[in-house]
């Protein structure tokens, strides 16, 4: 959670953008991000992201669903209170599958967003900085993080000779805050300080 | 794997013109961005005054009881819940687009999923109106919730189909809204990095909950999608399985019958169809989107409805066997006098029922008729009659004559209130949907972005040279690029 600087290029073609991100990661850089208006399929291999383990949590939230329904109306209708319905047995498992299901899936499905919105920070008033506001529309946008060793020209030159354009030296903050998109400068309703 | 992905030219494109990123933003914003026309506030205000009607008719059905309605005790079940399930059924067809479509990888569902999801979410928040108002004294209505209470704590009766309803429908409801909502996520962050004016930076910046598009996020965001589309497809069935268990868990002759969970399902997709063509053909007409919402995607959507328009069909037609078959005099009389006889009282809703569900859908076994569009708008209202007059002959046709003939309830028509609760729920669902066209992207952007290289006219037509190429010369030029 702090300001810090990056070199920004921009690329308006995916089929440009996949050798650059090759480029750029045998050449040692560290991606920060590449900001994308859709999913490309394989540039998080090729950035050598990890794969997501939403899925596993999915299966925890969905089996957490099935234990539940079927341990509470197992306790519901033998234990706590046992009705008669038509000298059927109080534990009438093939009738509870129907709402068994339907938990496990709900569980699964509330579960997995919620993680999702959690990994992934999102939420209504969460406000985060922008390299670039047309990465949401047509333009694919790398963002590489430098340090006190990064030598900013040869970067942007070397950026340029692999296909970007407008490459430009920013200083962006790189967590979230609450706020609000119509009120720029505000955070922590502070300003921020323009970096040196 | 270049190879595997490049699409022939053999099918049709699915954006049509030439296109590139940023006309696809420009083109699905447009409608958002600029001011409703003056049709938009016609059909807006109709649906408004609709609305209306609804409440105040659900009010004096509130204040006064059900008796407002005619039901009585033969007839319990009378426009209510065919309205009801007639509701659930037209909610099928967003989550079968969006999750069923999806898992098959059929590339047409970009240009309709989001508006058909839409769709999916207020007809279930439609129908949910029906058992909910239905109760009576509405004021108890969390008494269906398994509650710790002061009455023992007395649970809910887990065994019993009504129950599963409640659990089935909210369960739908939740999941569709969450598969609708994240999947808006990255569209509502483009129309907040477009927007100009004050209160958009604000609204779109809060709806969008901050997306940026970093790839880790889209690969989560993918990840999402598919899982809650793995989960929504057994979901979808089950719902309408469920619904379906209402009648059939029963022993009233016309309803007792395995065949119903699928018979209805197939039927719920029927009618989801129907909706969305009606929907989607003045949608694209009133926001210029043709070359999103082409003629391809009708086609196909046509081919479905002739697909379960036939299995419901069938479905008719195998009840009438079993009826005949098991030999049981009551299923006999349901069928045959009830239903077939054109001459009893409730006759005609049945022909009616199988003139529009089957006799009329088979127009589109023609190619011409498939792409017609005045005549798939005018099929989609028939089949939307047809399925409504399903559930109506379902459940009146099955209970108005009861065992015992002096409790026969030959005559029921409904009261001024029962209509008006119908159209209310219009109401609803067309305030929602033009609300929903005036400030959502009513086609899913990234999506669109996403086909746009494989699937769109202009990438598709620079590949003609590519076909012509010699087998190995192809094979080794896309063979080892990666990636793309």
């Amino acid at each position: 959670m702090s300001v810090k600087k990056f070199v920004v290029g921009n690329f308006d073609d995916e089929a440009v953008l996949f050798p650059a991100v090759k480029k750029v990661r045998r050449a040692g850089y560290r991606i920060h991000d590449v900001f994308t208006p859709f999913p490309i399929h394989g540039l998080d291999k090729e950035m050598g992201l990890r794969d997501t383990s939403l899925h596993t949590a999915g299966f925890i939230f969905g089996i957490t669903g099935t234990t539940t329904a079927v341990s509470f109306i197992t306790w519901a209708l033998t234990t706590d209170w046992p009705i008669n319905f038509g000298g059927k047995p109080f534990f009438s498992l093939p009738a509870w599958i129907p709402i068994t299901f339907e938990l496990t899936v709900l569980f699964a499905a509330v579960g997995m967003v919620l993680t999702f919105c959690w990994l992934c920070q999102l939420a209504p008033f969460v406000k985060k900085d922008h390299f670039n506001p047309r990465s949401t529309d047509d333009t694919f946008v790398m963002a590489l993080e430098c340090t006190d060793k990064t030598n900013d020209e040869e970067l942007i030159a070397f950026l340029n000779s692999v296909g970007a354009k407008d490459v430009s030296v920013q200083y962006r903050e790189t967590g979230w805050w609450l706020g609000r998109y119509d009120q720029d400068t505000v955070k922590y309703g502070k300003k921020v300080e323009a970096a040196s | 794997m270049a190879l595997l992905r490049y699409e022939s030219q053999a099918r049709p494109p699915l954006v049509d013109g030439s296109k590139d990123y940023h006309q696809v933003t420009e083109d699905i914003c447009r409608p958002v961005e600029t001011k409703p026309s003056k049709l938009w506030w016609v059909g807006f205000l109709i649906s408004v005054v609709l609305l209306i009607f609804g409440i105040i008719s659900v009010a004096v059905e509130v204040i006064y009881g059900t008796g407002q309605w005619n039901l009585n005790k033969t007839i319990g079940w009378g426009w209510d819940i065919t309205n009801f399930v007639w509701w659930v059924g037209i909610g099928h067809a967003g989550t079968l687009i969006s999750a069923i479509l999806l898992l098959f990888r059929q590339g047409w569902r970009t240009g309709v999923n989001r508006a058909a999801e839409a769709m999916t979410i207020f007809a279930v928040m439609c129908a949910g109106q029906f058992p909910i108002w239905h109760m009576g004294r509405v004021w108890d209505a969390f008494f269906v919730l398994p509650y710790p209470n002061t009455r023992g704590p007395l649970w809910v009766n887990f065994n019993s189909p009504l129950l599963w309803d409640v659990f089935a429908i909210s369960t739908y409801f939740t999941v569709s809204l969450l598969f609708w909502y994240s999947g808006l996520l990255p569209d509502l962050a483009t129309l907040r990095d477009r927007a100009k004016v004050k209160w958009r930076k604000f609204f779109y910046g809060v709806a969008a909950f901050g997306w940026t598009g970093s790839t880790k996020h889209w690969q989560r965001h993918e990840a999402l999608s598919l899982v809650l589309a793995g989960l929504s497809t057994p979901l979808v069935l089950s719902v309408h399985t469920i619904v379906s268990f209402d009648f059939a868990t029963s022993v009233i002759p016309g309803w007792h019958t395995t065949i119903f969970p699928p018979y209805f399902v197939a039927g719920a997709i029927f009618s989801g169809f129907a909706m969305v063509q009606t929907l989607l053909l003045v949608t694209r007409k009133v926001l210029a989107l043709e070359d999103y919402i082409t003629i391809e995607h009708i086609e196909v959507m046509n081919k479905v409805i002739v697909l379960t328009g036939s299995i419901v069909g069938i479905a008719y037609l195998t009840e009438l066997f079993m009826a005949w078959y098991s030999a049981v005099p009551a299923e006999n009389f349901a069928f045959f006098e009830n239903r077939l006889n054109l001459n009893s009282p409730y006759g005609w809703s049945y022909w009616l029922m199988m003139g529009c569900n089957v006799l009329s859908p088979q127009i589109f076994w023609f190619r011409k008729m498939r792409r017609n569009i005045l005549l798939t708008f005018f099929m989609s209202i028939l089949v939307n009659i047809g399925m409504w007059f399903e559930r109506f002959v379902i459940i009146v046709t099955s209970i108005y004559r009861d065992y015992l003939p002096s409790s026969w309830s030959t005559y029921y028509s409904p009261s001024i209130w029962e209509i008006g609760f119908y159209m209310g729920t219009f109401g609803l669902f067309f305030t929602c949907y033009f609300l929903f066209a005036k400030f959502f992207p009513v086609i899913a952007i990234a999506e669109i972005k996403h086909i746009l290289k494989k699937n769109g006219e202009s990438y598709k037509n620079n590949m003609t040279e590519v076909e012509q190429e010699e087998i190995n010369k192809f094979g080794h030029d896309h063979s080892h690029d990666h990636g793309a």
